[in-house]
């Protein structure tokens, strides 16, 4: 017989205004077993904790119950307290009775009396509970980086600073992500390029750091500390090495029709091509879609006037295996299509544009070398208006996003600012519902945009654009400060588009078992203790992937992300999860069905010798569990029809006994 | 009594009046801006208010063309015209409160009129 | 193949053409159209209030008739269309209504929106295809440069309508590209034309007429074609007479390609 103490929580009020913490230590000190019990205000804290231990200590306890808040909360803290106590950490249950129960409920008596029960069925667990060890597993001493955006690049950077390997794979040719395109940051008004780029260096130069350019991943395979992951490193049908990045063949293609995407369309790249000029790795690729020489055979232009030699029409995608002990997602976002917002007229008139179009235009690097003029007919313009919230915070089903996209209102007062700035003679109108800017001298910048550049800011949306053959677009809006309806003659219009996550997060959530938000975020182990880990153990979350988040927050928690990850890495051992599958080999048959259920391949079958009740030898085939790779899922706990496999710490007799506990009352 | 007719007004129409977020896209885009008194987004915020006589008595709710541009373009789905639309109803549903008769046809007509319109406006305007 | 057929009461009288194009060319792509034997006035616009029951009953009885021949129902004014879409939507997804439109009618059984609704020009796209469509113009109107004129209730509220996109349609773009036209884009081929406010006011009308019109002329477009009465009235009669461009009924343009308008 087990002797169990029983700790009520009141977690100040959240608890204790909705259950009798009092009625709940009571009636649970005369359940079998239970030789103490009390409550406290707040059991997780040092006094708390202390209580707990000095009660092991004073009454010889060999089993704990705590009811209080979810063991997603606390149960790592009161694990370390019992075995600073000296007792088996797994000899300790928690009975959720806050989210489970105080949270939910309004009437006092219910709450209390469903807290009692609760407490009833951890502490019929508890008498079952048997101690644990978990096993250790080693780490592999290298980090993965998914995405070579500003968020990977600095991730990267960090782990690598700290003397860890680090593979970054980025899908595009070259690393720089979004940021690449951008002009100007705020509210610094930073030139981007001029502190990206030698970020972009200094990946490329760090021995530390391996760059999967133009690359993917794959498949993931294993678990926190050994990862095993295949890249595939799509084929540019350039020799990376040989190719010195000298752009001979990029001005000699005669295919020169292709949309450039680096530059949103708003120019034509050839069918050889390197994005921009510091691009990193600076190689060449061949775009397969549009080559003639790989399409037809006909043509090998490049290769002719390529000196070094470096073009290679018979490459083929490569797959690379490599072994990680973490990983980072950093996929970034995309702006949303505009396809459903015609009513500005957005497929209609190349004038309207999106505002990362808006970027490029005024990009020194860009389509028009920096000068901003109009996409139909190179003019400049001389009335532009923003609109705000194309697409974020809407509820209009199947249209737009439901969130706040965080970056547009910081970057539209950039873009107003920097044309007024430029254009002295530019009549600016910016369409806002709300103007956010909680960051550091955010409400600054916006408030220069206004006071010192003369930006018009006018609470309303625009309805509708109607562009004219003479090249004017009218713009009808509402301006609901004065309650008019506005009619503008626009020459441009710019189109703040939400945000959303980049496409290939999905399956690679699926790849990594990490789970996502309803909008397609990563969802972070929690959202203000833990919020640059993913609930997989392992998978550590950076940049937009997790939610909008403009450059300098996205630094931040690349920096954040680093820092766990450095921690994982620094171990040269990680201690499991003891709650893990066991066969019992008497009674397992050796039938598979568990094996075909596992996710993550731990279970085999050895073929074992064992002497039988009538004295003979046996040969029998059955299962063994990997412990160090089983995660505990139970998913072959159920599968198994003779019950010979069970779970650790939560066995199909202690789960009986709880449900015994709760169907008593 | 303006209780009674906010309450109304909800059910009738069946808008939560709470989801609008005051973007004004709604009266961005009304064709009969105009013409209104209170415009689209004017109707869910005094209906939240439970301002509802003043929209009674306003000329502005024989203006909606319900031709629904709000109810499309709408970020949140509040479909202000089905407010206009539920304001009026509690107008016109009240004895002597027509506001277009059938004596009042004849004097409207031109020979290309399509009935379509009579029947329409009949609809809108009166019980 | 056989259609049930919504006339709609503009139909019988202003707007005879747009009906009478309609059949002779629905006859030559195959396609029957079987007038309901008893239908009402749809009331011409859908009262939006929720509690509204008696006045949506016209348009009950119509979609359940189409239901009884066990045949779609093909709509061609697009104030019918919206009303019976709107109706029909009610009658499958808002429970409170289509309990109190059932016990008014008393039918054998319940109608619970089993009707489909199709628009002429659906039916067009996604019956005839406008490939074959293509294939049986004998006159095509090559070199004709024509403004699509939607208005509103083809496309809004598009959750109901569900035509084509509600802000960048090209159903009725498709189609003149198919009779072998030039269809001309213009931004206000989906804004109003004032509707029925023109009864008792006719500037508004003007005004909103003169608007879409002036855009669609803007943009290079020699006429115009519509899907309704009301739209085609406003157009004719409340722009300025000064650079007003023709406007025809879609079906009259369809009749013309087809080789059956006399």
């Amino acid at each position: 017989m087990q002797r169990i103490g029983v700790f009520v929580c009141w977690c100040g009020s959240n608890i204790a205004a909705t259950v009798d913490v009092n009625a709940v230590s009571e009636a649970l000190a005369h359940e079998p077993g239970v030789v103490f019990s009390t409550n406290y205000q707040y059991m997780c804290s040092e006094s708390g904790q202390n209580l707990i231990k000095d009660a092991i200590k004073e009454h010889q306890l060999t089993g704990v119950v705590i009811c209080s808040c979810s063991p997603r909360m606390h149960e790592a803290t009161f694990r370390k307290t019992v075995a600073a106590a000296g007792l088996n950490s797994y000899m300790l249950e928690i009975a959720n009775i806050r989210e489970q129960c105080s949270w939910i409920h309004k009437d006092k008596a219910e709450a209390t009396e469903k807290a009692i029960i609760l407490g009833r069925a951890a502490i019929a667990k508890v008498q079952l509970n048997a101690p644990l060890t978990p096993g250790t597993s080693p780490v592999t001493k290298r980090a993965l980086v998914i995405g070579g955006g500003i968020a990977g690049i600095q991730t990267a950077l960090d782990i690598a600073d700290a003397g860890f390997e680090v593979d970054i794979v980025e899908k595009q040719p070259t690393i720089g992500g979004k940021m690449t395109q951008i002009d100007k940051t705020f509210p610094t008004l930073d030139c981007a390029a001029c502190i990206l780029t030698p970020k972009m260096v200094d990946c490329a130069q760090n021995e530390k750091i391996n760059i999967f350019a133009y690359s993917e991943v794959e498949e993931v395979k294993g678990f926190v500390g050994s990862f095993t992951v295949k890249i595939k490193k799509k084929a540019r049908y350039v020799d990376p090495v040989k190719c010195t990045g000298c752009g001979e063949c990029t001005e000699k293609c005669p295919m020169k029709k292709i949309p450039n995407e680096f530059n949103l369309g708003l120019d034509t790249r050839r069918a050889i091509y390197i994005p921009f000029a510091q691009a990193v790795p600076k190689v060449a690729t061949i775009d397969p879609d549009h080559c003639n020489m790989l399409k037809n055979g006909k043509c090998g232009l490049c290769a002719k006037v390529c000196s070094a030699g470096a073009i290679d029409y018979k490459q083929k995608d490569e797959i690379v295996e490599r072994e990680y002990g973490a990983i980072v997602v950093a996929t970034g976002y995309n702006p949303i299509k505009l396809d459903d917002y015609d009513e500005y007229a957005y497929a209609q008139s190349k004038d309207v544009v999106s505002s990362l179009e808006f970027e490029r235009l005024t990009n020194a690097a860009g389509p028009t070398g920096g000068t901003l003029l109009r996409p139909s007919d190179g003019k400049h313009p001389h009335t532009i208006v923003f609109v705000q919230c194309v697409g974020s915070r809407c509820s209009n089903e199947g249209k737009g996003k439901s969130y706040c996209s965080k970056i547009c209102c910081m970057y539209t007062a950039k873009h107003a600012m920097l044309t007024r700035e430029k254009y002295p003679d530019t009549d600016v109108y910016v369409f806002y519902i709300d103007v956010r800017s909680p960051g550091k001298n955010y409400d600054e910048f916006y408030r220069r945009a206004v006071e010192e550049y003369g930006v018009h800011y006018i609470k309303g949306m625009v309805g509708k654009v109607v562009p004219r053959s003479d090249g004017k677009l009218l713009v009808q809006a509402s301006d609901l400060l004065a309650n008019e309806q506005l009619h503008i003659e626009a020459d441009m219009v710019v189109l703040a588009a939400a945000i959303e996550p980049d496409k290939s997060a999905r399956p690679l959530a699926t790849m990594l078992t990490a789970s996502m938000d309803t909008n397609d975020f990563f969802t972070e182990a929690h959202a203000k203790l833990r919020p640059v880990e993913s609930p997989t153990a392992g998978i550590f979350l950076s940049g937009a992937c997790q939610g909008p988040k403009d450059i300098p927050d996205t630094v931040a928690q690349a920096g954040a992300a680093a820092s766990k990850v450095i921690g994982l890495l620094a171990k040269d051992k990680l201690t499991g999860n003891p709650c893990i599958a066991h066969p019992d080999e008497w009674m397992c048959n050796g039938c598979s069905s568990c094996e075909k259920v596992c996710p993550y391949g731990a279970i085999s079958y050895v073929d074992k010798e064992f002497r039988m009740p009538d004295r003979t030898t046996a040969i029998r085939r059955v299962a063994v569990v990997n412990e160090a790779v089983c995660q505990g899922c139970g998913a072959c706990t159920v599968a198994c029809p003779s019950g010979a496999m069970d779970l650790k710490g939560f066995s199909n007799s202690q789960i009986m006994a709880e449900v015994d506990a709760l169907c008593k009352m | 009594m303006s209780k009674f007719d906010k309450e109304q007004i909800l059910r009738t129409s069946g808008v939560n009046v709470l989801k609008c977020m005051r973007c004004g896209k709604c009266s961005a885009t009304c064709p009969s801006y105009d013409e209104m008194e209170y415009h689209p987004h004017q109707f869910v915020y005094m209906v939240e208010k439970g301002e509802i006589d003043k929209l009674m008595q306003s000329p502005s709710i024989y203006k909606c063309l319900s031709c629904y541009a709000c109810v499309e373009r709408c970020p949140r789905g509040v479909e202000p015209a089905k407010v206009v639309e539920a304001v009026r109803l509690q107008v016109i549903r009240q004895q002597g409160m027509n506001h277009l008769t059938p004596d009042d046809i004849p004097a409207l007509l031109d020979e290309d009129l399509p009935q379509q319109a009579i029947v329409t406006a009949m609809r809108k305007y009166s019980k | 193949m056989n259609f049930s057929y919504y006339p709609g009461c503009t139909l019988k009288n202003k707007a005879q053409d747009l009906d009478r194009y309609a059949r002779l060319s629905a006859e030559k792509l195959g396609i029957h159209l079987e007038e309901l034997s008893e239908w009402q006035c749809c009331g011409g616009a859908f009262s939006m209030g929720k509690d509204e029951i008696a006045s949506k009953l016209a348009a009950v009885r119509a979609l359940n008739g189409a239901k009884e021949q066990g045949q779609d129902l093909v709509t061609l004014c697009s104030a019918c269309h919206n009303v019976l879409k709107q109706a029909n939507d009610a009658m499958a997804h808002d429970e409170e209504f289509s309990e109190h439109a059932n016990n008014y009618m008393q039918l054998e059984k319940p109608y619970k929106g089993e009707t489909r609704v199709i628009h002429y020009l659906e039916l067009l796209r996604d019956v005839v295809g406008f490939d074959n469509l293509k294939k049986a113009v004998v006159k095509p109107l090559t070199g004709k440069k024509v403004a699509a004129y939607y208005g509103c209730l083809l496309l809004r509220p598009s959750k109901v309508m569900q035509m084509d996109n509600p802000e960048n349609p090209t159903i009725i773009e498709d189609f003149l590209r198919a009779i072998g036209a030039e269809p001309v884009l213009y931004a206000n081929r989906n804004e109003c034309c004032g509707g029925y406010a023109v009864l008792e006011d006719r500037a508004i009308a003007q005004k909103k007429s003169a608007a879409v019109m002036e855009n669609a002329a803007d943009q290079g477009a020699e006429m115009m074609i519509t899907a309704c009465p009301l739209c085609e009235y406003n157009l004719k009669k409340n722009t300025p007479a000064d650079g007003r461009l023709p406007v025809y009924y879609f079906t009259e343009l369809l009749a013309e390609a087809l080789g059956v308008k006399e």
